[in-house]
């Protein structure tokens, strides 16, 4: 193939994976920003939204579309109900404590898998995509799928950035990120304000995992990756950083395209994680990190 | 929860506790009473027990789930005809999370805990790499359904064998001709990247040079891989022919993503249906295959010219024409690869009942009685086909399909013979002492 749609192959790859990486990590992202939280079951919540999705696809029927839009709702709203009551009846319980909190979500993550596998079973199960349509460049064909939820997850980014710096509950997050004690002077209810972050920081990994099912599948080992790569973004960006979760995400997932289509995907890994360590050591609060509060 | 026998499939916290407490009694019951005579009776009427390792977790999950339908259903079979020598089966399943490291850990554990006298049935190759050589320290046959060439290449050991399935090198050889007389000499090789995936790449690579062609590209994807269109680009343009196996829970995103890479241009496909077991044909993303070519070891859609013994073997599983569950049509089987259960398990019978196997004492004499099978015939024991079973080398050879994907299902189009698979022997462990 020649370079110029092999690159053009590689960069669309890359633009999914950054696209869903993007939504993931801003969900871990905004957990510990808010909540100084380090949600090892992140990933958990990303596989029971696909899980979830193919719940309920599998049980409303009719067109592959509609099933696919019912979960698209349904299982962030879900995920996000279930994250709240988990941070409600363990998280709460530890008053947030920072190590107590990493071996709770450890816990957690195994009692969500382990029920996944329980119920739903060890099989990996395809959900289908709303629309089956493809475009033929002469060197390969591509999903138009695929560029669909790049641009649904630019505008969920947009959204949550718009809820952020625009709305009065962005700015209770932002000040109870700035300094919970304060805020709760101030008569924000800082308990609830960590159940809804909570809530929503699964529900953004559910939606970027009910994107990207159609694509991969529902598999009760799947959180496993997005975790992992998560957290390299966010280390990356800067813990607690919208923008920079953003910015390293696109960084991560198109490196990894392209580095993938071109070399290997085992190389694409290592220099990600390498980068991670550049940054520790160069950046410890990462690229777009403000030192922690 | 791993850990639970057929007869008593819920081990629960009280059951477990009644059966401690009814152990107990039984033995207080017996050390009381003279034992002279009654052991030998109570032992020839204690169950034969088979000790199963069953991928029920992990990248494996799909196989075991089959392979463990295939096997309560043999094993039922058996006991109805009155058991092996007269004792009946009992399996007794673990879950090895198709890991080798629990794999080599759970034969120890039929050895030693469940004193299992045989364990069987593992799949996937590197497991039964790393399980084998503790089944030969702990001198327990390890009967293994696995298809990986370690067996006859004298890798493992004595009391490992494979008499229900066919080994990769065997399979390969068998297509090639095949392949380069009909779908073209330029070969690009899609495989998993682990010790059954470079089966495939090195035996066929040789195989096809043989037949004049040539292997233009090998591309290795990990199994636990979840995207694949950064592979395609590496196949290059002028390939005539891609051959395609795959494994893992991503197997259908794979072939999806094939599709959607080349759409109408592809060349020519030719996959093993390891691609797509337990994946149902008629999948969305899936109409490119129409008229390509895939490998089956036996053929999941029913045949016209089906035999009995197909209609017999499918029915006691309880799976119906299209190689999907009876009560679920979306639940497909592992059909090319869970004969070799069922076959695997009668060669146990048979090596059993010809040494007249008591205990785990004649477990050797039991391995000498199986090592001296040559012919297995069609039957109801072998659905498969005819079988020649080479005891030096511990692997059985057979007869090999190749299906053409016609209206959404496969239509046999090609069956080599045995001897198509042959190959000089590479080790003879009836030497080795055991």
């Amino acid at each position: 193939m020649d370079l110029g749609p092999y690159l053009l192959l590689a960069s669309m790859e890359g633009a999914v994976q950054a696209a869903v990486l993007a939504l993931t990590a801003v969900g871990l992202s905004l957990v510990f920003g808010v909540m100084r939280v380090v949600n090892v079951a992140h990933g958990e919540f990303f596989m029971l939204g696909a899980v979830l999705a193919w719940w309920i696809a599998h049980m409303v029927g009719g067109h592959p579309s509609i099933g696919f839009m019912v979960a698209l709702i349904i299982a962030p709203v879900l995920t996000g109900l279930v994250a709240s009551v988990i941070d409600l009846t363990i998280l709460k319980r530890l008053n947030y404590d920072p190590e107590s909190t990493i071996v709770a979500t450890i816990g957690i993550l195994y009692i969500l898998q382990q029920l996944v596998l329980m119920t739903y079973g060890a099989d990996a199960r395809p959900v289908e995509a709303p629309f089956n349509l493809r475009f033929y460049t002469p060197w390969f064909g591509y999903s138009y799928y695929k560029l669909a939820v790049i641009a649904a997850a630019i505008a969920v980014l947009l959204g949550v950035w718009l809820v952020m710096s625009k709305t009065r509950i962005g700015l209770i997050l932002r000040a109870t990120q700035l300094d919970s004690e304060i805020a709760q002077a101030f008569g924000i209810a800082v308990n609830k304000v960590y159940a809804i972050v909570f809530g929503a920081g699964a529900a953004l990994a559910a939606l970027a995992a009910v994107l990207i099912v159609p694509i991969q599948q529902a598999h009760y080992l799947m959180g496993a990756d997005p975790l992992l790569l998560s957290f390299i973004v966010v280390i990356i960006g800067g813990l607690g950083s919208l923008r920079g979760t953003v910015v390293a995400a696109v960084l991560i997932g198109m490196s990894d395209g392209i580095i993938s289509v071109f070399f290997t995907p085992t190389l694409a890994k290592i220099l990600a994680t390498l980068l991670v360590a550049l940054v520790l050591v160069f950046r410890p609060n990462g690229l777009f990190g403000a030192r922690a509060a | 929860m791993t850990d639970n026998k057929q007869k008593t499939n819920l081990t629960t916290r009280r059951g477990a506790l009644k059966k401690i407490a009814a152990g107990t009694g039984a033995i207080i019951g017996a050390t009381s009473m003279p034992l002279l005579g009654r052991y030998s009776q109570a032992h020839s009427s204690e169950p034969i027990r088979i000790g199963f390792q069953v991928h029920r977790t992990g990248i494996g999950a799909a196989y075991g789930r089959w392979y463990d339908r295939t096997t309560m259903a043999v094993a039922k079979v058996i006991n109805d005809a009155g058991g092996i020598n007269g004792r009946p089966v009992e399996i007794i399943t673990e879950d090895d999370g198709t890991d080798p490291k629990r794999g080599a850990e759970i034969v120890e554990k039929f050895a030693t805990k469940h004193k299992c006298d045989v364990a069987y049935g593992t799949l996937f190759s590197h497991v039964v790499i790393g399980s084998a050589p503790r089944a030969g320290e702990l001198k327990i046959p390890y009967f293994v359904v696995s298809e990986g060439h370690h067996v006859a290449s004298g890798m493992l050991n004595r009391y490992t064998l494979q008499p229900g399935i066919t080994d990769v090198k065997s399979q390969v050889q068998a297509m090639a001709p095949f392949v380069s007389a009909n779908l073209g000499k330029k070969v690009a090789m899609i495989f998993p990247d682990f010790a059954f995936g470079h089966n495939h790449r090195d035996y066929f690579s040789e195989a096809i040079e043989k037949q004049g062609g040539k292997v233009v590209a090998k591309i290795a994807i990990p199994p636990t891989e979840t995207s694949f269109t950064k592979y395609f680009p590496k196949i290059p343009r002028d390939t005539d022919v891609i051959y395609h196996v795959m494994v893992g829970p991503a197997v259908l995103t794979f072939v999806k993503e094939m599709g959607e890479f080349y759409g109408p241009n592809a060349p020519q496909i030719f996959g093993f249906i390891d691609s797509l077991e337990a994946v149902d044909l008629a999948s969305p993303g899936l109409e490119f295959l129409e008229g390509t070519y895939f490998w089956e070891g036996n053929p999941r859609y029913a045949q016209k010219d089906q035999s009995e013994y197909d209609k017999f073997y499918r029915k006691a599983i309880g799976i119906d024409a299209n190689g999907a569950s009876i009560s679920d049509s979306k639940d497909v089987s592992t059909y090319a690869h869970m004969f070799g259960c069922w076959e695997t398990m009668f060669t146990i019978k048979d090596a059993m009942e010809a040494s007249g196997y008591q205990s785990p004492k004649d477990r050797a004499k039991m391995i000498e009685a199986a090592e001296a099978i040559t012919t297995m015939a069609a039957s109801n024991e072998h659905p498969q086909g005819d079988k020649l079973f080479n005891g030096k080398t511990h692997q059985v050879f057979g007869k090999q399909y190749i299906s053409k994907v016609n209206g959404q299902k496969l239509e046999v189009v090609h069956t080599t013979s045995i001897e198509d698979g042959f190959y000089p022997d590479e080790t003879d462990y009836t030497k080795k002492p055991f």
